[in-house]
């Protein structure tokens, strides 16, 4: 808000510190109307609103864990593999923060699924929020490609031929495929030049997120938080203040989502890791069986499930951009699915399919395991084909006319 | 999902009569107390990873082999990344430097003090202003520092300013006749 200079009286007495800085610069005020007590949400939002904030505090603690372990760690294809011994064996508290950091990095992608599948649900993504799910797909993009990047640097057998088949993937952009590759290796093939720029990358790319979270919340606070029953509020009955409703409630589920994180950060670190892993990278030698990290499982299973190398590629990252037209596909003017007979059992099929797809990226890429992943790439873009003649068609149960 | 009850009271102003603020008061400071307890017990590993690793701590002591140090000379050798002087002092030298037992005012300690067998010292050779590392030299037959002038005399006593205190002495002991472990 634009304030003519003096237009208003200011606080000159610094005892009166909160109207002294809020005449200065209202930071404070920001924050409360941000996630404070001056943010009004819906009155009904069940736990699985829980999963914004623990995202953020999950991104948070990536950072945090990330920037303690750059202290330590090398990116010289020398180095990296001792550097991260060292950090297990030598740094105090070291395999702490770096289990913290890789068994965080899962979590944070648990965290975001869900997150991503409770907008699916209750249709968060609908006008007025497009703008909001398309940044949220964005940020899932952008986490993939630092979680990837994340990957590489321990520089074992699976980081070495996970960046190897990854950066390989965009070979086949028509004429120019190869040079970017090549521009992408600084060599011809990963090697040092890689490891440096990609740890780089991997250190840059988080505070990217963090700068696009913060268009995600300012989106969020324009039109306020979908509920569960998917209609607009329309009393101011039907809100409760942010603070200290949601805050308690989430410092909650922030205690519970804690208990089977420090579960695995102490007891099963490696659990959602591959064993190959802690072998040294060799340029050598592919191993047997190559699995990318568990949460791009389903995307590498639509990519192996089409034998033609472009249309695979191409698929994988359509089955991504195609969340990003998701609002123009669903047109149903109901949002949640609560009150969609059709389109409810339709998502919950939808995400058993996604489970499915993620268990086919996990086998090998033949006999039986081709084709259920080949049904399931099938069903996975067939779902949204579905949502337009849904649209269409679909009659909705009676919907409420407020929560 | 389960719906939430409709009943909610959300004019919580209301009702803020019935709230036992006592109760109110106990959990509050409860959570804040675990809360914070919590964050300092994170935070430590945190502050702590920053400290020397345990491979920095491996290298902390150094053997020296005395017999490769003429008598006379001192030589420097690197122990925890900073230059320890031994100085294998002849007679004339030991001489010297209890002479200035007398005249080394600045920070004033008696040479046997500070050597364990009167031929080797054994000093820091890190200048006790600023952490330079003085050159052979020096009016007082010791050292003298090249950044801002500070001189040592042949026990390793500061001479002359900026510098305040003596050369300081490493933990070492002789593991026999002919060596010394430092640290």
């Amino acid at each position: 808000m634009a304030h003519t200079p003096g237009s208003k009286q200011v606080e000159n007495d610094i005892r009166n510190t909160y109207q002294w800085l809020e005449d200065r610069l209202p930071i404070l005020s920001f924050i409360n109307n941000s996630v404070g007590s001056n943010f009004m949400a819906p009155r009904n939002l069940n736990y699985m609103w829980n999963f914004g904030s623990l995202a953020g505090i999950a991104l948070v603690l990536q950072i945090l864990t990330g920037i303690f372990l750059a202290m330590h760690y090398k990116p010289d294809v020398a180095m990296a593999f001792d550097s991260i011994q060292h950090i297990m064996r030598d740094v105090n508290w070291g395999w702490l923060i770096r289990n913290m950091h890789m068994v965080g990095a899962s979590f944070f992608f648990i965290v975001v699924y869900i997150h991503m599948a409770r907008g699916l649900y209750y249709g968060s993504y609908k006008s007025p929020r497009e703008v909001l799910w398309g940044i949220g797909v964005i940020i899932f993009l952008l986490m993939m490609a630092t979680g990837f990047l994340g990957y590489v640097l321990p520089w074992g057998q699976m980081s070495y031929w996970g960046a190897t088949v990854i950066t390989n993937l965009l070979s086949v952009i028509p004429f120019i495929g190869q040079d970017i590759v090549v521009w992408l290796w600084g060599g011809y093939s990963v090697g040092d030049p890689t490891l440096n720029r990609f740890f780089v990358l991997h250190f840059v790319l988080p505070f990217v997120i963090v700068g696009i979270v913060i268009l995600h919340i300012w989106a969020l606070h324009e039109h306020g938080s979908n509920n569960p029953k998917g209609v607009d509020l329309k009393t101011k009955g039907d809100y409760i203040p942010f603070h200290p409703y949601y805050t308690i409630k989430d410092v909650f589920g922030l205690g519970v989502y804690l208990i089977p994180f420090t579960f695995m950060v102490f007891y099963a670190p490696e659990y959602l890791g591959h064993t190959d892993n802690n072998i040294p990278a060799d340029p050598l030698v592919t191993p047997a069986h190559i699995v990318p990290e568990w949460y791009f499982l389903p995307f590498y299973a639509i990519l192996r499930a089409i034998p033609i190398k472009e249309l695979g590629v191409l698929a994988m990252f359509g089955a991504i951009a195609i969340l990003l037209v998701l609002p123009w596909l669903d047109k149903h003017p109901v949002r949640s699915a609560r009150f969609r007979p059709l389109y409810r059992p339709l998502y919950v099929l939808f995400l058993m399919n996604f489970v499915l797809l993620g268990w086919c990226g996990m086998m090998p890429p033949e006999g039986i395991y081709v084709l259920i992943a080949q049904a399931a790439t099938a069903f996975y873009f067939g779902f949204f084909a579905l949502l337009p003649i849904l649209s269409k068609f679909e009659k909705a149960k009676p919907v409420p006319t407020s929560i | 999902m389960s719906q939430k009850p409709e009943s909610h009271d959300v004019n919580d102003e209301v009702a803020l009569g019935d709230v036992d603020a006592e109760r109110r008061a106990l959990l509050v400071n409860a959570t804040a107390a675990f809360g914070i307890a919590g964050a300092a017990c994170v935070a430590l590993p945190f502050v702590s990873s920053m400290n020397p690793s345990r491979s920095v701590k491996a290298m902390a002591t150094i053997d020296v082999n005395l017999t490769e140090i003429p008598e006379g000379e001192a030589k420097t050798f690197l122990w925890q990344g900073k230059p320890v002087f031994v100085w294998h002092r002849n007679a004339a030298q030991i001489e010297e430097a209890r002479k200035g037992d007398a005249t080394a005012t600045l920070d004033p300690a008696k040479d046997a003090d500070r050597v364990q067998k009167a031929e080797w010292l054994v000093v820091m050779g890190v200048c006790t202003h600023l952490g330079c590392v003085p050159m052979r030299g020096g009016e007082f037959g010791g050292w003298r520092c090249p950044c801002h002038g500070s001189q040592f005399d042949d026990s390793g006593r500061v001479r002359q300013g900026p510098a305040g205190t003596n050369l300081e002495i490493p933990p070492y002991r002789f593991l026999d006749d002919n060596t010394i472990r430092v640290g």
